[in-house]
């Protein structure tokens, strides 16, 4: 058995929900790679952050024919992913507040995500 | 660390948050069509030469060619590289980050 | 491919995980129980409601890490562990009490 390295990875996403398939792609391998007890982190920057905006309302049923998958955001902890980070000019110049999204977060300015970036041994860029 | 960009700035806000994100020692490369972002006389030149100070801004010059430009009409600073230089960039820095 | 159950033809794509999420009844959990040959108990239906509420809040499958931890949370300790949960689903917590429930295969089960 090979011994267990733990590496730090974390997923950036740029790109609002449903518009295109970043978003969920993003997340399924977030899932997919909560199997291998990883140090993650998830970073939302520019219109990522329109990725945990509340009240998402979709189905497959009706509406625009997609499944809500904001509401997987919240299983995330589950899945002992707990470290969400939010660009704070991002969410701020597009009129949302932490009030406005839909898991706990900490809001993070240049410089704290810079950092965060810098620590990382795998960035994946969605 | 790497910051690589392929998007225009005038369609993708990409470099603009590639250089609100990068600091001290890090490198930036402009391929595909963000080459359009290391020309002169853009609106975006000042944004460029900002990011000169504190990074090593690099342009894939296969890319600028095929789009009609040359290394004299790139922004002073910014450096040529090629497909080589690229994938020393990738290896050289411990984590890229590509500003889709 | 399909199945018979509660009166009604209900599809199933070729690992046997139904392909429309709402065609799902208790029937139908009877019937692909059935051919794992597996009567289903109380135990079983704890399992398998869990995991449609799971859905329903979540909009995916959980996997069976998530899953074990989760059913300790809420069923208490002595149901949140493999053990106990592959004896009630002999192919997989995750896997098969999912295809009973009527939910895709859980993201990232091969």
């Amino acid at each position: 058995m090979e011994e267990e390295v733990i590496k730090k990875f974390l997923y950036v996403n740029r790109k609002a929900p449903y518009g295109t398939i970043y978003a969920l792609e993003s997340l399924e391998v977030v899932l997919i790679g909560a199997a291998f007890d990883q140090d993650v982190s998830l970073a939302f920057i520019d219109d990522g952050v329109y990725q945990l905006k509340k009240d998402q309302q979709t189905s497959v049923d009706s509406g625009i024919g997609v499944k809500d998958f904001s509401r997987t955001y919240r299983a995330l902890e589950g899945y002992d992913v707990e470290k969400l980070y939010v660009d704070r000019k991002s969410m701020e110049e597009r009129g949302l507040s932490e009030d406005d999204l839909l898991v706990d977060v900490q809001v993070f300015d240049e410089a704290q995500m810079a950092e965060l970036m810098e620590q990382q041994d795998v960035v994946l860029s969605f | 660390m790497l910051h690589t960009v392929n998007k225009s700035p005038f369609d993708k806000n990409s470099l603009e948050n590639c250089v609100r994100f990068s600091r001290k020692g890090h490198s930036i490369l402009l391929f595909e069509d963000a080459i359009y972002g290391a020309l002169k006389g853009t609106r975006f030149e000042a944004l460029l030469t900002e990011a000169l100070k504190n990074t090593s801004v690099y342009v894939l010059v296969p890319d600028l060619e095929a789009r009609g430009m040359r290394m004299e009409n790139v922004i002073e600073g910014v450096k040529a590289t090629d497909y080589a230089g690229f994938v020393n960039l990738s290896v050289d820095n411990k984590t890229v980050q590509a500003w889709l | 491919m399909a199945i018979q159950a509660d009166g009604k033809t209900i599809d199933t794509d070729e690992e046997g995980y139904l392909t429309d999420l709402s065609s799902w009844t208790e029937g139908a959990a009877k019937v692909l129980a059935a051919q794992d040959e597996i009567e289903l108990t109380d135990s079983h239906w704890e399992v398998i409601n869990f995991l449609r509420d799971y859905y329903n809040e979540y909009q995916i499958a959980p996997a069976v890490r998530v899953l074990t931890k989760a059913i300790g949370k809420k069923l208490g300790k002595e149901k949140g562990n493999s053990k106990y949960l592959y004896e009630l689903f002999p192919y997989g917590p995750a896997k098969q009490a999912c295809r009973f429930a009527g939910l895709p295969k859980p993201t990232g089960c091969v």
